[in-house]
Parts: C-alpha cells; sequence; structure tokens
C-alpha cells in the first residue's frame, strides 16, 4: 500500500502490528533481549495505521512532545532517516525510550485510533527508528554550535544527565560529566535488565556524545570526592547540573527484615547488571544469590520488581513470585512487561502483604508471613484501598525476599552543599520553568527532584535545564536547526 | 586506571599499597574509605584510606588477604594498576578532643583504626593504643602507631609478644587501674568490636566502632550496606561507617556478612586459594 493513495478504509483494516519475541520459556532461561522488533515492512505497515490527525493529540501525551505525526509520516513514506532526524529534535535517545516508555500511559493512550481500535505503536516505531539509524550505519551526528567558552559539569550520567549534555554539547558548551560508579548510564546500566534494554544500545548512545566531545570522569561521587562549590570555584565550571537519580531504597520496617537473604531490589539488580554477577564465578567476582531451585518473592508492584523477579526466574528460581497488596489494576509496572512476566511463569500473588520475614536459628530467611487484602472504599488517590483479611495470614516459603517498594532521595549533595534547597522529601526543589535550584547556576533534573519517575520524565528535565543553562550563560538560543 | 606506586607485605597476607588517586588524596578525612575493583571483572570492595600523600596525590591503603578480590590485590606490585579507586566514602571520624582517648585494633583493623588516632592525637587528646594479632609475626604499624600514642600496647593471642591475651583484657586492665578514660574507638573483626562494647557498657564510656558490611556502590544506592543501629536501619556507607558501639546489633551485621560466603567461597577456590575457613586447599 502506498502512503499517498491508501484509503481510510484500508488504514482501519490494518491490524496493529505484532513486535516478534523470543519465545517465553527459551528467554526465561536466558538474558538475552525479549523483543526482537519491527520488520521495516512491518514498521511501514504500522505507520499507515496513523491517521496523521489535523490535531495530533498524541503529542500531547509525550513528555517531551516528540512530533509523532510528522515522525510516521517519514517511516510511511519509507524515509527512515529523515524520521529519525524529526524524533532526534526532541528526543536524543529513541532506541531507549522506543523500548521503556511507558507509551500505554502516555502517547498511546490519547492516540484517537485507541479510541475503536489498538492505538498506533507508537512506542515500537520509535524503537525501531532508533534502531535503524543505529545498524544502518548511516548516522546523523549532531549539528554542534561554534563553542561558547563557557563549561558545564554534570553531575550523575542518567538519562537527565545525558540529555542534559547532548544539549549543552549542542549549545556549544565545553561539558563534563562526572559519574560515581565505574560504568556509565544510570539506571539504563545498573537498574533495567539487559533483557530490556540491551547494554550495547547503552554504550553505542554514549560513544555518539562521547564523538560531540562531551567529557566523562567515572569514580566522581559529587559531595565526597569534590563538591559542587568546588566544581564552581576551584574547577571554573560556569554551570551545574545535578541528575543523581533517586537512591536510598526504602523497606518495610516489618519484623524479620533483617534477615539473610532479605535484600532491596537495587542491590539484587545492581549485582546482576552493573557487576554481572550471572556470570560468576566465571567471569565475574561478584556474588549473587544462588537463584537455582529456589523460591523467591520480589514485594513490590513497579518496573523494578518485574525486573527483579523476571532476573530471579532467569537466574534459575523454582517459585519466582510477585506478591503485591493491591490489584493488578493498581500496579504501577508498564503493561507489557506485566504480560511478559506472566508469560514467562512468574506468579502473581496479589491483594497480599507480607507482616513478617520469618527464618532459621543461622538468621537465614525461610518465609513470609502474609495476609491477604480486599479492597475496600477509594483513598485520596482514587485507588481503592485494601484491607486486610481478618484471619487470612499464611507462611509463604521463601529463601530470597526482594524488597521493591521505592527509593528515597541521595543526600550526599545537599549534606554537602547546604544552600540548596530540599523538599521534606529530601528531593531538590527546582522552579520546574529553568529546572534552576536554590542555587545560583546550579540546575537540577531526573529522580533527584521528583522521586523515582519515569526516562522520559528525566530526559524532558535535562533538555529543559540545558536550555535555561544556555540562556544564562549566553542568552537566548537559536533553534538547533538555524545554525 | 590508578597506578600503584609502592606495595609491601607488613605482615603474612597483610599488604600496603601507595596508590595515584590525586582528588581523593586531596580530599579524604581519617575514617573514610574507598572502593576499588581491582579489574575490569571485579567486585566492589571497600577499604579504608590508612594515610594520604596531598602532594604526591598519593593514597595509602592497606589489605588483609580474605576472599578472591583481596588475595587478587595482595598479588599487585609497585608499577601495576587497579581498574578503579573511589572515594573519599563514607564520613570522617568525629574527632575532637575528649581527653584520653583508647584506640584499638585487631588485626588488619590496627590499619583502619590509624588515621584516626593519629587525628586523635593531634586533636589534643591523651591516645592510648592497644592493638592485637594472633601472634607476634602479624603485628602491623607498631612504629607508626607508637609515634601517635602517649601509651601504646601490642597484645597477642598467643603471648609470643607484648600483652598476652586479647585486647579486651587489656582495656580492662586500664580500665581496673583507675584511669579515666573518655573515649573508645575499635576497629576489628566483629566479635572483636562487640567484646570491646561490653566492656565500655557498664563504664558508659563513649564507644564507637567501624562496621564493614558487604557493599556495592557507597553513594546510598544499593541498601547492600545495611546495618541495625539502635533498633533502625542505618546505611554504612552514607550514615556510617562509624556507629555508637552500644547501639549496634552486632548479631545481624555478622549475620548479614555470610550472605554471599557459600558464593565466595567456590570463586576463591575456584581461583586457588587457601581456604580461610577450614584453612585448606
Ligand atoms: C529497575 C528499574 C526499572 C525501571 N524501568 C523503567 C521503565 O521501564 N521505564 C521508565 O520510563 N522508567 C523506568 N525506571 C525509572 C527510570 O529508570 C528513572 O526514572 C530514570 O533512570 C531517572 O533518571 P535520572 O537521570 O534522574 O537518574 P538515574 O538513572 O538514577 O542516574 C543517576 C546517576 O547518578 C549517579 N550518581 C548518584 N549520586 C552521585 C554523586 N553524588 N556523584 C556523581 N554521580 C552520582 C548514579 O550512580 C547514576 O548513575 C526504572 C527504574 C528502575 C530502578
Ligand atoms: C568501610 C570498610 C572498610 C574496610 N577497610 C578495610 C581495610 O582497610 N583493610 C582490609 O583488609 N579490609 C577492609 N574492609 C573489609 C574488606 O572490604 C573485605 O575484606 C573485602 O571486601 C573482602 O573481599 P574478598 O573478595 O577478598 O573476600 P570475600 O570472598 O568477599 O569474603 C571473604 C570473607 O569475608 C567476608 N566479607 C565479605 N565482605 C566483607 C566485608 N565488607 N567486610 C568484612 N568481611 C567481609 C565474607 O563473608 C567471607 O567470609 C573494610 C570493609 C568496609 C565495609
Ligand atoms: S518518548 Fe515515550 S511518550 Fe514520547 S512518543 Fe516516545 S514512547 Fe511516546
Ligand atoms: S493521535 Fe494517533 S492517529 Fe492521530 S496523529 Fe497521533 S498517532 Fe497518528
Ligand atoms: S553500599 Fe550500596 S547503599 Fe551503601
Amino acid at each position: 500500500m502506498d502512503a499517498r493513495t491508501i484509503t481510510a478504509k484500508e488504514r482501519m483494516a490494518i491490524p496493529r502490528q505484532k513486535m516478534p519475541a523470543q519465545d517465553p520459556v527459551e528467554r526465561a532461561g536466558n538474558f538475552n533481549e525479549v523483543n526482537l522488533g519491527l520488520t521495516p515492512e512491518q514498521a511501514q505497515q504500522e505507520a499507515l495505521r496513523c491517521i496523521q490527525c489535523k490535531d495530533p493529540v498524541c503529542i500531547a501525551g509525550c513528555p517531551v512532545n516528540i512530533k509523532i505525526d510528522q515522525f510516521i509520516k517519514l517511516i510511511a513514506e519509507g524515509d527512515f532517516m529523515g524520521a529519525v532526524r524529526k524524533i532526534k529534535e526532541d528526543n536524543v535517545l529513541p532506541s531507549i525510550c522506543g523500548r521503556v516508555c511507558p507509551q500505554e500511559d502516555q502517547c498511546e493512550k490519547v492516540c484517537v485510533i485507541g479510541k475503536k481500535h489498538e492505538p498506533v505503536a507508537i512506542g515500537n516505531l520509535e524503537r525501531f527508528v532508533g534502531d535503524y539509524e543505529r545498524t544502518s550505519g548511516q548516522k546523523i551526528d549532531p549539528k554542534i554550535a561554534p563553542p561558547t567558552g563557557k563549561s558545564v559539569a554534570v553531575v550523575g550520567s542518567g538519562p537527565a544527565s545525558l540529555s542534559c549534555a547532548n544539549d549543552l554539547a549542542q549549545y556549544g558548551h565545553k561539558v563534563v560529566v562526572f559519574e560515581a560508579l565505574h560504568e556509565l548510564g544510570g539506571v539504563l546500566m545498573y537498574g533495567i535488565p539487559e533483557f530490556r534494554l540491551p547494554k550495547e544500545i547503552v554504550h553505542e548512545e554514549l560513544d555518539g556524545l562521547r564523538r560531540m566531545g562531551i567529557e566523562f570522569r567515572t569514580d566522581v561521587v559529587v559531595g565526597r570526592t569534590i563538591t559542587i562549590d568546588e566544581l564552581m570555584e576551584e574547577e571554573e565550571f560556569d554551570a551545574v547540573f545535578i541528575g543523581v537519580g533517586a537512591g536510598l531504597p526504602w523497606f518495610m520496617g516489618i519484623p524479620g527484615e533483617n534477615l539473610v537473604g532479605v535484600l532491596a531490589a537495587n542491590e539484587f539488580l545492581t549485582r546482576v547488571n552493573l557487576m554481572k554477577a550471572y556470570d560468576f564465578p566465571k567471569s565475574s567476582d561478584t556474588p549473587v544469590f544462588d537463584c537455582k531451585g529456589k523460591n523467591v518473592a520480589v514485594f513490590g508492584g513497579g518496573n523494578t520488581a518485574m525486573d527483579a523477579v523476571r532476573t530471579a526466574k532467569r537466574l534459575g528460581a523454582e517459585h519466582a513470585y510477585i506478591v503485591y497488596r493491591r490489584s493488578e489494576k493498581e500496579m504501577p509496572a508498564r503493561e507489557e512487561e506485566i504480560h511478559n512476566a506472566k508469560e514467562e511463569g512468574i506468579e502473581f500473588l496479589l491483594l497480599t502483604t507480607p507482616l513478617e520475614f520469618v527464618g532459621n536459628d543461622q538468621a537465614w530467611l525461610t518465609g513470609a508471613k502474609c495476609q491477604k487484602m480486599e479492597l475496600g472504599a477509594p483513598d485520596d488517590s482514587g485507588r481503592r484501598r485494601p484491607v486486610p483479611v481478618e484471619g487470612s495470614e499464611y507462611i509463604l516459603p521463601i529463601d530470597m525476599a526482594i524488597i521493591s517498594i521505592g527509593n528515597g532521595s541521595n543526600p550526599l549533595i545537599h549534606q554537602t552543599t547546604p544552600d540548596i534547597e530540599v523538599s521534606k522529601r529530601e528531593t531538590i526543589v527546582v522552579d520546574i520553568n529553568t529546572m534552576q535550584t536554590s542555587k545560583e547556576n546550579v540546575y537540577a533534573g531526573g529522580d533527584i527532584v521528583t522521586g523515582g519517575a519515569t526516562v522520559i520524565l528525566a530526559m524532558g528535565a535535562g533538555r529543559t535545564a540545558a536550555a535555561a543553562i544556555n540562556e544564562k550563560l549566553v542568552g537566548k538560543a537559536k533553534n538547533f536547526d538555524e545554525w | 586506571m590508578y597506578r600503584i606506586v609502592s606495595a609491601i607485605f607488613l605482615a603474612e597476607n597483610i599488604k600496603k599499597f601507595e596508590i595515584e588517586a590525586p582528588r581523593i588524596a586531596k580530599k579524604r578525612k581519617a575514617g573514610q574509605f574507598v572502593i576499588v575493583r581491582i579489574n575490569p571483572n571485579g567486585e566492589r570492595i571497600p577499604l579504608t584510606i590508612a594515610d594520604s600523600d596531598p602532594e604526591k596525590g598519593t593514597i595509602t591503603i592497606i589489605a588483609q588477604g580474605a576472599g578472591k578480590s583481596t588475595h587478587e590485590l595482595n598479588r599487585k606490585e609497585a608499577g601495576d594498576s587497579i581498574a578503579d579507586v573511589v572515594g573519599p566514602l563514607g564520613n570522617p571520624s568525629h574527632i575532637e578532643n575528649f581527653g584520653t582517648a583508647v584506640s584499638i585494633g585487631g588485626g588488619v583493623g590496627t590499619a583502619i583504626a590509624f588515621p584516626t588516632a593519629a587525628a586523635l592525637k593531634e586533636a589534643g587528646n591523651y591516645v592510648i593504643t592497644i592493638n592485637g594479632a594472633r601472634s607476634k609475626e602479624l603485628v602491623i604499624l607498631e612504629d607508626e602507631m607508637k609515634a601517635v600514642s602517649d601509651e601504646a600496647y601490642i597484645t597477642t593471642d598467643d603471648g609470643s609478644y607484648g600483652f598476652h591475651g586479647f585486647v579486651t583484657q587489656k582495656l580492662q586492665e586500664l580500665i581496673d587501674s583507675g584511669k579515666k578514660i573518655d573515649f573508645v574507638l575499635a576497629i576489628g573483626p566483629i566479635p572483636m568490636m562487640k567484646a570491646v562494647a561490653e566492656v565500655t557498657r557498664p563504664y558508659g564510656i563513649k564507644t564507637v566502632v567501624s562496621l564493614n558490611p558487604i557493599m556495592i556502590d557507597g553513594t546510598g544506592m544499593c541498601g547492600g550496606c545495611r546495618v541495625t543501629v539502635g533498633g533502625e536501619v542505618k546505611f554504612g556507607c552514607i550514615d556510617g561507617p562509624e556507629f555508637d558501639a552500644h547501639q549496634v546489633d552486632f548479631k545481624n551485621l555478622a549475620d548479614r556478612n555470610r550472605i554471599y560466603q557459600h558464593e565466595e567461597h567456590e570463586a576463591d577456590q575456584a581461583a586457588g586459594h587457601k581456604c580461610n575457613l577450614t584453612g585448606q586447599a
């Protein structure tokens, strides 16, 4: 079918293209990516489903307002590189966002096709375009303005920092990224597993940023190795962007939580993803709890919980449970990941809450005392509040418990930079139009400002900050395209 | 990569390294540590900064071979490099003029206690050091400790050198002799720190220990280093590593440090080391 001659009826007859994926049984035994990506033919078919609305409401559904209608049109016309260029005007990491964005709650949720049929697969198309650029060998190297003589320090290397660094470099500033860990990428590297986001992709995006002249320094904990004030006064950076992410995993505060075998999802995932503990002891020196034949329960219902439980399954867990106190409808995880988890044999214990962990005389975890819940009246958030069912307590026998109920904020920066204002929750307070903190020339964005959120929101914040920093340092910017 | 400038054994299995890390050398304070990764497949392990030379841009660390990573480190020589050194991490020791301060070190804990003992001396304390080892060959930093002490004692479990007995016995002896002790710092194996806490508790002597939970990032992200202090969850890397000895749940720390024992043991065996737990190859 041709993009120019296709009739409305023909469009509507095209089914939403199904992304090929690894077989569930097979993939539950490996760490390779689950989804295999649309073929070019599929992508074009899918693109034809978009009716090119006069008022493309999908754009408002995207936190960075990607010109969705326009990039999809270019795909339909077969101009894949044109589509890459169009997306990159608003989002520098399409291969990543196309994979991890909660599309069903954002752009795809408002797509008009979704009213009667399934919405256009915007996320899958974005992923296709990003991958096309990566694999076709035709890299778009972004335009870079002449050097301004100004320099900006970017703290942390998660998505907020990377998008901020990208834009700052395009504006012509010298950018140095300081990262605490030995690897760059933030949650993209240490949190989200390989089977959802291959690390190769993150590496390639980082290479692109290096080619733009951005400098990366690992092993630098800002607040400890060097403070924000020192960055500005001694190293003479003109401005600083803070994108240090969330931190300090929360625990539930129930008895037995300190038994051996109870750990935070961040620890489990960091061991496996960042430290490659699945290769222990062969080519990694970092161990992880030996899940083979064991029962593992993950407490929580977000993306982190899904990643942890699917990782435990891949490490050989006999039973891998999600224990969540509300019902599936309330789960904050991406729909697709819940679906994938089920396919892989993850067991969902919904409307269930742990009361206490129990262990043996060696202080090793042996089980979780759980209680069933039922949904009562809606609470302030409009979600029906779970209430305990009396007498429903039982012991779930488990060998490892992974706590995944969210994160507080990392205190290192504001402890050592008292003039940066933080909220009661210890998130950094910013002016949302500029992302400027209470400290002159210091900006912040991403999870350290919002609390645990999403990759795309973090990236959006990084871009907003970059624009504001640029304006502060050299005055109003021209459009990137005008250079 | 971080270059090793010098590497010498202080005792069997305990090696001292000077490593180029200028930013850290400039910044570190007594009581802080670094996390090192020896090679690109390496584990991230915490080690205390024993000393630094800001002019030369070097830091000193002292490591005892415990498992695969520390054994591998201890095979490194001057001129070799290690993949990562990050820090300084943790809070600096709280240093003030307490009056009479006793610094107690057990085994490699002596190395960890050294910088804080030196800082206590500098702050005007009357410093007594008690350093314990299993036997004479394992005594480390004797001269260095003497140099920062008003009184320095060595104890050995087998009596082959110094006082015959445990550091806690020596401490008790000092207390019994009527010496007014205002502050105790104890660093060493968990049972030793627990025993010191029990000695000082009845006298209400302010006692601080430096805890050694398992760590990964050292920035408060993973929660692996959590310890129970005063019934609350604290993070060793952010809130510590030093805590009020009378509030620490030592049993919980000892239990939790065993989590990967089974896995670590296999790795170390696979790497061909003698087993520290059973003494067998
Ligand atoms: C397991 C998991 C799965 C997720 N899945 C999804 C998903 O599917 N879709 C989605 O949209 N979102 C997901 N999220 C959330 C998303 O990853 C985060 O919202 C996003 O990464 C936040 O980006 P950031 O740049 O603010 O911080 P981060 O990605 O957290 O990066 C912060 C970086 O700063 C570094 N740092 C911290 N302190 C310092 C310091 N003092 N000095 C120097 N560097 C420092 C850290 O080491 C880290 O590298 C997931 C999160 C997790 C944990
Ligand atoms: C803040 C801090 C400062 C430290 N300073 C020093 C120092 O200056 N010099 C020094 O020699 N060691 C120090 N340690 C201990 C050192 O980090 C461990 O010995 C090391 O991580 C063990 O790694 P491995 O692979 O060699 O042994 P593994 O094979 O990992 O472990 C060997 C044995 O040690 C136990 N163990 C594992 N991790 C730790 C740990 N973090 N602490 C104690 N025991 C552990 C294991 O359960 C096992 O029984 C410090 C630890 C912390 C947390
Ligand atoms: S970035 Fe996310 S929300 Fe925006 S278009 Fe892409 S998938 Fe949709
Ligand atoms: S709302 Fe849906 S159909 Fe309309 S332009 Fe956006 S993607 Fe296309
Ligand atoms: S080492 Fe990870 S939180 Fe302390």
